[in-house]
């Protein structure tokens, strides 16, 4: 070995994700991981926009442009799911941390109800979005 | 010095007591984001395409501040804890790891207190 690592660094890193069996609730676990990190992003995208907007008017017009082209329409359609997503699944993490609804029935319903749930408020928010402004960015 | 393991060595002598701060800790803006969330996200559709102006009067008009500056707070906060476990899990060597963990608290501070002023800005600017 060129290079010897010490018995801390060379411990293996969790989760094992290649070796689970795909299965409901740890795809919507990864998820929730997924979701969680690339909003830390959407954070970034949001203080981009109120601090544009904190700038001034011009800042503002082309923070605005750049979030209404069809590429910056992609992303916040992708970040809305997320945040449905993360915030529903959330609620399921609260009702488990108060101790409820650990059986594995329970488990998947929760955790179907959360994806079904997440689909349609992502949907509701974007139509009522393009209802409002006619489809112009 | 004697030969242990890092269980052996911890096992009888307690816990380090601020565990269940630190959980709380956690889940605090997590359960405040959920209603500021969808708050926020009920106003930024009315706000989608909106111009500086119409923009500007939301920010400022009654209770919004506030409830921004809230949203701001507990958005980044759990974004750096959430982040933070995260990398403790996937980031391989001490070292990296509190150099990446550091970096996440940073950039949160940043960044949110940056999105706080400019809420300010936008209520109480000229």
């Amino acid at each position: 070995m060129a290079t010897r690592k010490t018995a801390a660094e060379s411990r293996p890193l969790s989760p094992h994700l290649q070796v689970y069996r795909p299965q409901i609730t740890s795809f919507l676990s990864i998820v929730h991981r997924l979701t969680g990190v690339a909003l830390t992003a959407g954070a970034l995208l949001f203080s981009y926009w109120i601090i544009s907007a904190g700038y001034g008017e011009d800042a503002y017009n082309r923070a605005q442009s750049l979030l209404g082209s069809w590429f910056g329409q992609l992303v916040m359609f992708g970040f809305t799911f997320a945040i449905f997503y993360h915030l529903c699944n959330g609620i399921r993490h609260m009702a488990w941390d108060a101790g409820r609804g650990y059986d594995m029935p329970t488990l998947r319903k929760s955790g179907w109800v959360v994806v079904v749930v997440s689909l349609s408020l992502t949907a509701l928010t974007w139509i009522a979005a393009y209802s409002q402004t006619g489809g112009a960015s | 010095m004697k030969r242990q393991s890092h269980l052996g060595r911890a096992l009888g002598l307690g816990s380090t007591n601020d565990g269940v701060s630190t959980w709380w800790a956690e889940r605090l803006p997590a359960i405040a984001l959920v209603p500021l969330t969808l708050w926020f996200i009920y106003y930024a559709v009315g706000l989608a395409g909106a111009d500086y102006q119409t923009v500007r009067s939301w920010v400022g008009k009654d209770g919004n501040p506030v409830l921004l500056i809230l949203f701001i707070y507990c958005m980044f906060q759990h974004g750096q804890m959430g982040l933070k476990v995260v990398l403790e899990d996937y980031v391989g060597g001490e070292r990296n790891k509190l150099i990446a963990i550091v970096l996440a608290k940073f950039v949160a501070a940043l960044f949110g207190l940056s999105s706080i002023f400019a809420v300010l800005r936008l209520t109480f600017g000229s």
